[in-house]
């Protein structure tokens, strides 16, 4: 049995299909993300898969569990961290704790004891009996995940579990996540717009944009996909030179971006003086180049013709994510 | 079954945790009451005696008055799920295992305990004033209180519901909770009012409350009791039914 499965599950607002045809599998234990800009539809995805909103066409299981006709069941099987701040600011994180275990039916013999438990994961034991408003939002979102567990879910959905946190803050949830599979084999999907991320902690990850799936493979095998190594140029003349490298065999793929050339070819390291020289002989002024391997930003770019962060720049995206990021000020 | 009265119990305790914890709410939820039955009550109470009222002015408004306090407590505590909303916590409560109805109730019941407690801490305040209140009659008193209050917190539900942000919460105090409190007979007596306001305050459900509090803790009204009972009973019916079927539409 799959943890989720998906058919072709589709989800429209108005005429927008916010997600569009998804089918896809998620093993057992696995850590599975989904990449993209803002506004791609990662959360409209994950609100269908945790029975927050109705798909409009198309079907899915969450734990062999069918979304739309057994909502209340899957909901058993789950644990969500949501994107904004799901806490009550007046309530302890004790407080917090107890309601949700208690609207999740765990016995009330066992509450306290899960309680301690969870909370010690995040590392948060010693601030149990203070009231959330005191909290920072890297303690906030800790203690969320500590309550997403708090049931022993099978499944834990995690959306953008470190949007606006400070890297450290960052780091410690990522160990957090590795601990829970290694340790209690929880299948997490996880939602992301940071590549290092999903190729961090991702055992697999579905690259999505404007409601579809555009790639699905580990993150290895994604940038494999590319191969070699990407040459970056910056130039003036980035057209130009791109126009240059036209026919040559050894290039495999050009885009001009912000006046940036990213060349993809094998064995960069010896590309780079024929590729000066080339500049040279066609007085294109080079201010900077780089090498390195590809990364999912490029995968993404490679599919798209955009990186990821101009896919959030979008128009009413851009409105969505501001709207949003007042909210968490809030 | 049981884990449905649990989430009734923890909502219901979530309520009475929040209360008890913001003491300035608490305190501040008493000024206007207050100046209104001691500065109001006691000024105008020299001024005049108006038709159709027995013993003094104050005594007069005091049900009023605390009825009042009922219907501010219950109907803010009930549009509070605005604030849950923009706050995030209705999110958790929405994907929880147990039906949006449990949440509902524990939410109405918790809102009126609060609210029954400022209509009881008002009763105290009426008495040290001065106002003659009978006190064998306080605990059918309650319980008329929480029954409108519950309904009054529904009503709140079912408004929230329908709203995505605080900016229609100034809305429902101007336009909702001020008419509602001044056309109920708390501060006037209904048999000297136009025609026009008498009508109006025979639709709003406080004048029912405000009349059976003056019957019991005053000892007359203008409705019988039992009229009372059975417009409350049938304002709960209505304003339940509202927010159950509202609450279960949100989509978040």
């Amino acid at each position: 049995m799959y943890a989720i499965q998906t058919e072709k599950i589709t989800k429209k607002f108005g005429r927008l299909k916010a997600v569009d045809d998804v089918s896809l599998q998620v093993e057992e234990g696995e850590v599975f993300g989904l990449l993209g800009p803002n506004g791609a539809g990662k959360t409209t995805f994950i609100s269908m898969l945790v029975t927050l909103k109705k798909p409009n066409s198309g079907t899915g299981t969450v734990n062999g569990f069918d979304i739309v006709k057994n909502p209340s069941d899957v909901r058993k099987s789950i644990g969500i961290v949501f994107q904004d701040s799901s806490v009550d600011d007046e309530l302890t994180a004790y407080e917090n704790l107890e309601l949700h275990a208690a609207m999740y039916g765990v016995p009330e013999k066992e509450r306290k004891k899960r309680i301690n438990e969870v909370i010690k994961l995040v590392e948060l034991s010693d601030r149990i009996n203070d009231v959330l408003k005191t909290f920072s939002g890297g303690m906030r979102r800790r203690l969320e995940i500590a309550r997403g567990l708090l049931h022993y879910p099978k499944i834990l959905f995690l959306d953008e579990p470190t949007l606006g946190l400070d890297p450290q803050t960052r780091k410690h949830i990522w160990e957090y996540i590795e601990k829970m599979k290694r340790e209690h084999k929880i299948t997490v999907v996880l939602t992301t717009h940071y590549m290092e991320e999903a190729d961090l902690l991702c055992d697999r990850i579905a690259i999505i944009d404007y409601g579809k799936i555009i790639a699905l493979d580990t993150g290895e095998n994604l940038k494999d996909m590319l191969g070699g190594d990407v040459i970056t140029m910056t130039s003036e003349y980035s057209a130009k030179l791109k126009n240059k490298l036209k026919g040559l065999k050894w290039v495999k793929e050009t885009k001009e971006h912000d006046g940036k050339l990213m060349i993809r070819v094998d064995r960069g390291e010896r590309k780079i003086p024929e590729l000066v020289n080339i500049a040279r002989e066609n007085n294109i002024e080079i201010k900077a180049i780089s090498l390195r391997r590809p990364t999912l930003d490029d995968v993404f770019l490679h599919f798209t013709g955009r990186t990821i962060r101009e896919g959030e720049a979008s128009g009413k995206e851009r409105m969505r994510t501001r709207v949003a990021a007042m909210r968490r000020r809030r | 079954m049981s884990n449905e009265l649990t989430a009734v119990y923890f909502m219901w305790k979530r309520e009475i945790i929040r209360f008890f914890r913001s003491k300035s709410r608490l305190i501040g939820s008493f000024g206007m009451p207050f100046f209104f039955l001691a500065i109001v009550g006691s000024g105008l109470g020299g001024a005049f005696n108006l038709p159709g009222m027995q013993g003094n002015y104050m005594g007069f408004i005091a049900p009023g008055i605390i009825g009042m306090v009922v219907l501010f407590g219950s109907i803010f505590s009930g549009v509070m799920v605005i604030m849950d909303r923009q706050f995030g916590f209705l999110k958790e409560t929405m994907v929880a295992p147990v039906s949006r109805t449990s949440i509902v109730i524990g939410k109405a019941i918790g809102g009126a305990t609060t609210a029954v407690i400022q209509g009881i801490i008002m009763i105290f305040i009426a008495m040290i004033l001065g106002v003659n209140i009978m006190l064998s009659a306080i605990p059918l008193a309650i319980a008329f209180m929480f029954f409108i209050s519950v309904a009054f917190v529904l009503l709140g539900i079912a408004i929230a519901s329908t709203m995505e942000d605080m900016h229609g919460f100034q809305l429902v105090m101007n336009l909702l909770v001020m008419p509602l409190f001044f056309l109920s007979g708390a501060i006037f007596p209904l048999s000297g009012a136009p025609e026009i306001i008498r009508y109006l305050a025979y639709i709003d459900p406080l004048t029912y409350a405000v009349e059976a509090l003056r019957h019991l803790l005053i000892g007359y009204s203008e409705v019988s009791l039992g009229v009372s009972a059975a417009v409350i009973g049938v304002f709960l019916l209505i304003s339940g039914t509202a927010a159950v079927y509202l609450f279960n539409r949100i989509e978040s």
